[in-house]
């Protein structure tokens, strides 16, 4: 377990240090990701190693990690009781727009990929 | 007295304030069988700060002292990899519509943002601080302080973004008839980052490494799309 996520901070502190060499745009954390995805893909460790066990321990409490920032609402009370409407309606309107764009593009594009490769099985 | 309530709001009592309300989202989840309004994280997020308003603490206070669960965001996010690497022989066929349909989600994230605070009268600090709400926390913080919006806010309104798409996410995706569980999942993580990922991983391992693979390219895409979309408009 404390080996596998010394194997997750390295990646983080190995993404952030590259973020800072090159000012790349990316977050430091989502660069450590596409790290240990490369490592991962060349030692293949067994599902079994710390590594694997560590990162599944995180993920299954993602959601806990974002709640110190969501507690901020209390701070900000005020402004968000001022600009409800604009805020709800951007909030709930982008966030609907983003979602079925993506799903719709994708779905639409796989339907024809997967028509693509039955013409292929019949031919 | 003075030194009870000084126990009750020292960073100990705060941090497990925190996951004691978690502890109690995941308990009502599983007495619900996962019912979808069951979030933890809406149930830690209201507990959470009910006790700070009662116990009188300044959320600078508290943030400072949450620090110790905060912290844990960018290694989670770094974990993310193991179901994408678990999931690599699903990638083929999905790279191209991806590549494409991420870039075209970040930008009517962005336009749709901030055309609709504009269109219902809100300042246009609001819509700069809602137009990088779709990439996850960490980056949409630096991004509406880069843009000059009030990063804060922007915090609040990407977790409550995050947190739509936690709730209603799947039952959206049914209804507009989205099957596949790799386009569901990359439709959650470019629309709810890191907190739909969660609601995604329990639903599937396919959606939920599809969704963390989205959230990362969303957030990269946001980064890049952003300040560009800005200075046409």
């Amino acid at each position: 377990m404390i080996r596998g996520l010394t194997v997750l901070l390295l990646c983080q502190l190995l993404g952030e240090v590259l973020v800072d060499l090159t000012g790349l745009v990316v977050p430091g954390p989502v660069v450590g990701m596409v790290l240990l995805f490369g490592w991962l893909q060349w030692r293949r460790p067994a599902s079994g190693s710390g590594t694997v066990r560590a990162a599944n321990g995180l993920l299954k409490h993602l959601q806990l990690f974002f709640v110190p920032a969501g507690v901020g609402v209390i701070a900000h009370a005020a402004v968000l009781r001022q600009e409800a409407l604009p805020i709800t309606v951007a909030l709930v309107g982008s966030w609907l727009a983003g979602l079925l764009v993506v799903g719709w593009i994708v779905q639409l594009a796989g339907r024809e990929h997967a028509h693509a490769s039955d013409q292929d099985g019949v031919a | 007295m003075s030194e009870v309530r000084e126990a009750l709001t020292s960073p100990l009592a705060l941090v497990l304030v925190t996951l004691l309300t978690y502890q109690g989202g995941i308990w009502l989840r599983r007495r619900t069988r996962g019912h979808a309004l069951a979030q933890p994280v809406v149930v830690s997020i209201a507990g959470t700060a009910a006790a700070l308003l009662l116990l009188d603490v300044d959320y600078t206070a508290y943030a400072d002292d949450a620090r110790l669960i905060s912290f844990w965001l960018g290694p989670a996010t770094v974990a993310l990899a193991v179901p994408l690497h678990r999931q690599t022989s699903r990638l083929r066929g999905v790279v191209v519509p991806m590549a494409v349909a991420i870039p075209i989600g970040a930008l009517v994230s962005i336009l749709t943002a901030y055309g609709l605070v504009v269109l219902c009268g809100g300042t246009e600090v609001l819509a700069l601080t809602m137009s990088p709400k779709a990439a996850t926390t960490p980056i949409s913080i630096a991004l509406s302080q880069q843009v000059g919006g009030v990063p804060a806010l922007t915090a609040i309104v990407t977790i409550v973004a995050g947190i739509l798409g936690a709730v209603l996410g799947p039952a959206v995706l049914t209804l507009a008839r989205v099957r596949d569980v790799r386009a569901r999942g990359l439709a959650m993580g470019a629309s709810a980052h890191g907190i739909g990922t969660s609601r995604a991983l329990t639903e599937s391992e396919t959606e939920g490494a599809f969704s963390g693979l989205s959230m990362g390219l969303t957030a990269l895409a946001t980064s890049v799309l952003l300040p560009l979309v800005l200075w046409l408009l």
